[in-house]
């Protein structure tokens, strides 16, 4: 009696939850079919598809590049606002964009612009000269409101644009007060982009949540954490350009849940995927690999304030002790190469006739005894965030404290959360610590200037290395246009750091993403914010 | 009753203001300053103390702090350093996120979890009671972090069955009205998209589920026990009950009491601890909401969301302790 009892009513619940189950199943089988015909609509492409969404790690902080300093943001706004120059297609060379043409004078101090015609913001007001001049007094008067104008385009209480000047409808003037070399490349970032006076007169901040740009894509909807939509702008200047109808940019925290929504047919481009995760793609023939070239630096820093590593000799034993190339091939997939400078050598002025560190314990032991080490335990600061250019920083520093103990150099790997991890870092509070930059605008100064400069103690420099030899150097090159002659300058840089060793260079990295095998024409762009307005579905 | 109440609503105040309090002082001690976060890495010194003064951090804490517990007494939360929007009105959506998440993970744990814990006391010593108990101590110790990940891919990947991730299909998005997707769907006539709003529930639903479900269930089997020997249950079937009326209307009654404490705290407890979950399903929702803003340095929002939290759950609480009265007759607040 009991016993019957008991399997009739598990029996019923068993049927109960399989029905819910069988339901539940059945109904996503039949609309993953129609999914896709009906994404597809009235578009030429074979597929059909004209929607693109873009899985990505995080959401945008503000989509008016002016006001912030994520990539998370730029990633997005690059696709809505135009810059008056652009950045080549995977390079960081000047060509046209808003401006189709423009002219330096012969001192450095005055370049004038020629703008596109018929160029319409997405609110429908012309774009012209009257428009930039707004929108560089707009940054002007913002103050730290702008933080990248105010680290690009000031330099100390100077400001390097004295005057930005409309000369009929098309033509633009730019006075500098002092020649800026990478002025050009510096206007070309995102930040710079140029948005509708309209808008941000009617309200200054509502750019941040409503964007009104010149870009191939309009602005559609955003629900914050979760995904961001825009839209083809029919108006577009470019004829056959965007080639698709909608773009939608979801977050996806978990790098592996981003590869499982891929995977899935939920997203069609997965970004910023671990290292690990490139044998599991390139098997795949749904999938495609997409590699984006490499401009930037993962280093240990070596805080020159403090001891053993206030010693030059010191840093160069550390600079001897460790192994490089096991480090590439068993942490970045080989999906990166040694660093031997500050700077990826795709940046102009990069110095190749530096012979870098060889791996060389013995060599690094006789250093550590010149230089009187006592053997005292260092703290190893291990990044708790994975970035680019340091994929595993736990992993990575437990290779590195095995490295230095073999050469006699005992170590104790600390973490903190990250935000505490650069403040204590910044207040030189660390002994080793590891660190990366990513390229702002391809420019040698955006690496050796803002990286190891005694002006940017307190900043981005966060060895406390301050040598004045480079700083005159390195504030020559800043006002010389003469390519050569700055080139000539920063290799002469290189020279010092490498011998002061205030780093340990250990990569540059080739961040990975992945799409849908249909996919064509991705391409993507070293600075991290990819142009979408040419690709589209096979 | 209503003094009752009246008196648990008094104790609100200094809970919510202590709780306030620690909360501003321990994102205070921590290293990291918001402005340098806003300001990216290659600020200046100057920029970020500018800043600063701009955002009224210089200001010595009692200023701040006085001065945020004067918003919030008029209903205000403070506006969010990141975004600049006001957290009262940027709060909701997360809040709605989870809530859905959270108690349609509460249904399932509940059903589950109380009926296993039911059958496990009845058949006590049975295979099913031994089952059941091995599942739930897996379920209890599990990592939430596996299980969703696990679940992705067999359910996702591998059968098809359910979405890995989000809470809507973003190719056809929801206008959201009261931002619980299910009511909003339904509102709108959408049936299609009420079935892919509930398909996306069942996988994160799932993985927050197990813990409380697990803990459900031992609570549940532990109180029946204790209720199936007592003297009124032997009478119950010496006059000759059916096993099943005597376990669901006589025993049920006495044994659910601790069970429905233990559902309240739970239900509380998924609101805040539901980041796990969120973060590998991508869930929007008010745990992440705060995690980033903890990362970011976002004051405010650290600070209203927790107040937030903490209110939401003492409210739980309440209802809960209120329900007694309405289970057990015996019970009466003074």
């Amino acid at each position: 009696m009991k016993k019957k009892k008991f399997w009739s009513l598990g029996v019923m619940l068993i049927l109960v939850l399989s029905t819910i189950l069988a339901a539940c199943g059945a109904s996503d089988n039949k609309d993953s079919g129609s999914k896709d015909a009906s994404t597809g609509g009235d578009t030429a492409s074979s597929s059909g598809k004209t929607e693109l969404v873009y899985g990505r790690g995080g959401d945008s902080v503000a989509l008016d590049p002016a006001v912030v300093t994520d990539g998370e943001s730029f990633t997005v706004t690059a696709n809505l606002y135009e810059t008056l120059v652009n950045f080549g297609e995977q390079d960081v060379t000047i060509n046209p964009g808003l401006a189709k043409s423009w002219e330096p004078s012969e001192d450095g101090l005055t370049y004038t612009f020629q703008l596109q015609e018929g160029v319409k913001f997405h609110d429908g007001t012309d774009f012209n000269a009257e428009a930039v001049v707004k929108n560089f007094e707009r940054w002007k008067a913002g103050g730290e409101k702008h933080p990248y104008y105010s680290t690009q385009f000031v330099v100390g209480d100077t400001q390097v644009i004295e005057s930005v000047t409309a000369e009929g409808d098309n033509t633009v003037v730019f006075k500098l007060s002092q020649p800026q070399a990478p002025f050009l490349k510096n206007l070309a970032m995102s930040p710079f982009a140029i948005a509708s006076p309209t808008a941000f007169e009617a309200n200054e901040e509502g750019l941040s949540t409503n964007p009104v740009g010149t870009g191939p894509f309009k602005f559609v909807d955003w629900k914050r954490t979760a995904s961001i939509t825009i839209e083809k702008n029919p108006d577009y200047y470019i004829d056959g350009l965007p080639k698709l109808e909608k773009v939608i940019y979801r977050s996806i925290p978990e790098n592996s849940a981003r590869l499982t929504a891929l995977n899935a047919g939920e997203i069609d481009v997965a970004d910023g995927l671990s290292p690990s995760d490139k044998t599991s793609i390139e098997s795949n023939d749904k999938l495609q690999l997409i590699e984006r070239p490499s401009m930037n630096v993962g280093y240990l820093g070596l805080t020159a304030t403090r001891a053993p590593f206030d010693n030059v000799k010191v840093r160069q034993a550390v600079n001897h002790a460790i192994d490089k190339q096991t480090l590439v091939d068993a942490f970045y997939e080989g999906l990166a190469q040694p660093a031997k400078n500050p700077m990826p050598p795709v940046i102009s002025g990069y110095n190749d006739d530096i012979p870098g560190y060889e791996y060389d314990p013995e060599k690094a032991k006789a250093l550590l005894a010149e230089a009187g080490y006592d053997g005292k335990e260092i703290e190893l600061w291990a990044m708790p965030v994975p970035r680019p250019y340091m994929p595993d920083g736990q992993k990575i520093a437990e290779a590195i404290q095995k490295n230095l103990a073999d050469v006699g150099m005992p170590s104790k790997i600390v973490s903190y959360e990250w935000a505490t991890y650069l403040d204590k870092a910044e207040k030189g509070e660390a002994d080793a610590f590891l660190l990366g930059w990513t390229g702002d605008n391809g420019d040698a100064d955006n690496f050796i200037y803002a990286l190891l400069d005694g002006d940017n103690i307190g900043s981005n420099n966060y060895t406390f290395y301050d040598n004045q030899e480079l700083h005159k150097l390195l504030v020559a090159a800043q006002t010389e246009i003469d390519e050569e002659k700055r080139n000539a300058l920063y290799k002469q840089a290189q020279e010092i750091v490498f011998a002061d060793a205030p780093w340990v260079p250990l990569a540059h990295s080739t961040p990975i993403l992945a799409a849908g095998a249909e996919l064509q024409n991705y391409i993507a762009h070293p600075t991290g914010s990819d142009r979408l307005d040419a690709v589209y579905f096979k | 009753m209503l003094h009752y109440m009246g008196r648990r609503l008094l104790q609100l105040i200094p809970v919510l203001l202590g709780m306030s309090f620690i909360v501003f002082m321990l994102i205070r001690a921590i290293p990291g300053n918001p402005a340098q976060v806003i300001l990216g890495q290659q600020a200046t010194k100057e920029a970020v103390e500018a800043l600063n003064a701009s955002l009224g951090l210089d200001q010595p804490w009692f200023t701040q702090y006085f001065r945020y517990l004067g918003g919030v007494l008029q209903g205000d939360l403070g506006v969010s350093l990141r975004t600049k929007l006001p957290v009262s009105e940027e709060i909701f959506p997360y809040l709605a996120a989870t809530a859905e998440l959270a108690l349609f993970a509460m249904i399932i744990a509940v059903i589950i979890g109380v009926n296993a814990g039911i059958i496990s006391a009845w058949f006590q010593n049975s295979w099913f009671d031994y089952t059941a108990m091995v599942i739930a101590l897996i379920g209890v110790s599990v990592p939430v972090f596996w299980l969703g990940l696990m679940e992705q891919w067999a359910f996702s990947v591998k059968l098809d069955w359910f979405p890995s991730s989000g809470r809507e299909n973003v190719r056809d998005p929801i206008t959201p009205i009261t931002h619980f997707y299910l009511i909003d769907t339904l509102i709108q006539g959408r049936f299609d998209q009420f079935t892919e709003v509930l398909k996306r529930l069942v996988l994160p639903g799932m993985a927050l589920a197990t813990i409380p479900m697990a803990i459900i269930a031992r609570m549940t089997r532990s109180s029946m026990l204790e209720v199936m020997r007592s003297d009124y249950v032997r009478t119950a079937r010496a006059k000759g009950q059916k096993m099943f009326v005597v376990v669901y209307k006589h025993a049920l009654k006495n044994a659910i009491i601790p069970v429905l404490t233990i559902i309240g705290l739970q239900t509380g407890l998924l609101l805040g601890g539901a980041i796990l979950t969120e973060t590998i399903f991508s869930w929007p929702g008010i745990g992440r909401y705060i995690y980033e803003a903890i990362g970011f340095r976002d004051y405010p929002v650290i600070q209203s969301g927790i107040l937030v939290i903490a209110f939401i759950f003492i409210m739980i609480n309440l209802i809960v302790d209120l329900l007694y009265t309405v289970i057990d007759p015996r019970i009466k607040y003074k």
